[in-house]
C-alpha cells in the first residue's frame, strides 16, 4: 500500500478531469464516455492499491487497513447486524394486510436482486433504488412508507442484500437520453466540492482513499455501496445509504438533501455503476 | 418473537470458549430524546451463564453497558452437546434465558 502515490500528477480540483483521461473541456456524454468514465475509475482503483483482490473492494475500509481488517474479522465472528437480519427476514415474509408481500413486488421474489439497484426505470424516467422500491411496493398495496436510514427499512435491504451475497454489482444505463443524464447529474454530485469544509465525495472516496480522516479510514469508492445497509459502531446501529450519504453531507458542513431525493439517487445510481463487478457483502458492519 | 439472546460456545478439551450477544437498549437513564424528555433507565442488571447446573459466570451490569452488548469469556470443563443456559435479567424486571448446545 502506498497511500502517499495518489494522484502524483493530479491536482485535487482537476481530478474529474483526471479519471476521465482529460480529452476536452466537455465531453459529449454518451454510453460509451460511461463505460471509459468507469474503466479509468476502476483502473485507478486498482493501481492505487494492487495488493487488493478486485471483490475485496466490496469490504470498504478493511479490504486497504490490515490493522482494521484484524478487528473486523473478530467483531464478525458475532456480526453486530444479526438482529436486524432476521427482523429483516420476518418483515419480508408477513404479508401484507390484502395478502400481497413484498416478494410480488420484485423480480424473483426479491432474493438475490440486490445487485441490480439501482436501477433507470425508462417508463417514469427516474432512478429507482432499492429502498424507493421497498416503499413504492408498500404504497401500492396500501401500507404506508417506511421512513429511510434506519430501522425497519434498514433491517429489509439488510435481508435483501444478504440474499444478494457474491452477486457482482451489474448496474446498466439504457439506451436513453434521460438515464445517461440521470448518469452525468449523479457524476456531477460527485465532483462538486460543496460545505464549508469545500470537499467533493472524491476529494476523500478517491483521492484519499485508504487514508485517515482524524480516526476513520476512508473506503474506496469503488465498491463502496456493497456492503449497505451497516451496523456503525458510530451510530450505535443500521444505517441504510440515505443515512450515510446525509450523514457524509452533515460532516462536510453542507445541508444534507432529503433522503431519496433525486440527487441522490443519481448518486447512487453513479457510484454503483462504476462499482460494477463489485460483489454484494451486504449488509456490513463499520467503525 | 426471536431470542434477545446469540451465543456460541466452543469446547477445545479443557476449556469452553463462550461468545454471547444479548439484544437489549441499555439506557443509561441519562440521556434525553428528541424532546428534551429523559429516557428512563432500563438496563440489565444480571447475566447468569449455567452449566451443568452450576453457575460459570454471573456479570453485574449498569448504566455504563453499551446497547446490544457482546461478552466473551472461557471457563474450565464443558464438553461438546453439553446444555449452556444464559440468562439476563434488567431493572425493570424483564427477563430472558436460552439454553444452547456446546459445540
Amino acid at each position: 500500500m502506498k497511500p502517499r502515490a495518489a494522484f502524483p500528477r493530479c491536482a485535487a480540483l482537476t481530478l474529474a478531469a483526471c479519471l476521465l483521461g482529460a480529452a476536452g473541456p466537455a465531453p459529449r456524454a454518451d454510453l460509451a464516455s460511461a463505460a471509459a468514465d468507469q474503466k479509468a475509475f476502476q483502473d485507478h482503483f486498482k493501481s492505487r492499491f494492487p495488493e487488493v483482490p478486485f471483490a475485496d473492494f466490496a469490504n470498504g475500509p478493511y479490504a486497504v487497513n490490515a490493522a482494521m481488517r484484524k478487528q473486523w474479522e473478530e467483531i464478525m465472528q458475532f456480526p453486530p447486524y444479526d438482529f436486524a437480519l432476521d427482523e429483516g427476514k420476518t418483515a419480508f415474509e408477513t404479508k401484507f394486510a390484502n395478502g400481497k408481500s413484498y416478494a410480488d413486488c420484485f423480480a424473483n421474489g426479491g432474493i438475490g436482486v440486490r445487485q441490480d439497484f439501482p436501477y433507470f426505470d425508462t417508463k417514469s424516467g427516474e432512478v429507482i433504488t432499492l429502498d424507493l422500491a421497498i416503499n413504492r411496493c408498500r404504497e401500492a398495496n396500501g401500507e404506508k412508507p417506511l421512513p429511510y436510514q434506519t430501522g425497519m427499512m434498514a433491517s429489509l435491504t439488510a435481508y435483501m442484500a444478504e440474499t444478494s451475497r457474491g452477486k457482482p454489482f451489474a448496474i446498466k444505463i439504457p439506451d436513453d437520453p434521460r438515464a445517461l443524464a440521470a448518469y452525468e447529474a449523479g457524476k456531477k454530485y460527485f465532483y462538486t466540492r460543496r460545505g464549508q469544509l469545500n470537499f467533493s465525495c472524491a476529494t476523500c472516496h478517491v483521492g484519499a482513499a485508504g487514508q485517515r480522516m482524524r480516526g476513520d479510514i476512508l473506503a474506496p469508492a469503488m465498491g463502496i455501496l456493497a456492503a449497505f445497509p451497516i451496523y456503525r459502531s458510530d451510530w450505535g446501529s443500521m444505517g441504510t445509504i440515505d443515512r450515510r450519504f446525509t450523514s457524509c453531507s452533515a460532516q462536510m458542513r453542507s445541508e444534507p438533501l432529503p433522503p431519496q431525493d433525486v440527487a441522490y439517487r443519481n448518486l447512487e445510481y453513479f457510484l454503483s455503476y462504476m462499482g460494477n463487478g463489485v460483489p454484494i457483502s451486504g449488509p456490513g458492519t463499520r467503525p | 418473537m426471536a431470542s434477545t439472546i446469540r451465543v456460541r460456545a466452543q469446547a477445545n478439551g479443557t476449556n469452553t470458549e463462550v461468545q454471547a450477544l444479548i439484544q437489549h437498549p441499555m439506557d443509561s437513564g441519562f440521556v434525553k430524546d428528541s424532546n428534551g424528555v429523559l429516557i428512563p433507565p432500563h438496563h440489565i442488571e444480571t447475566v447468569t451463564f449455567t452449566h451443568a447446573g452450576k453457575t460459570v459466570l454471573t456479570a453485574n451490569w449498569g448504566p455504563a453497558v453499551s446497547k446490544d452488548p457482546y461478552i466473551k469469556f472461557s471457563f474450565k470443563g464443558g464438553a461438546k452437546g453439553d446444555d449452556l443456559t444464559v440468562t439476563w435479567i434488567d431493572n425493570l424486571g424483564k427477563t430472558d434465558t436460552l439454553a444452547a448446545k456446546i459445540a
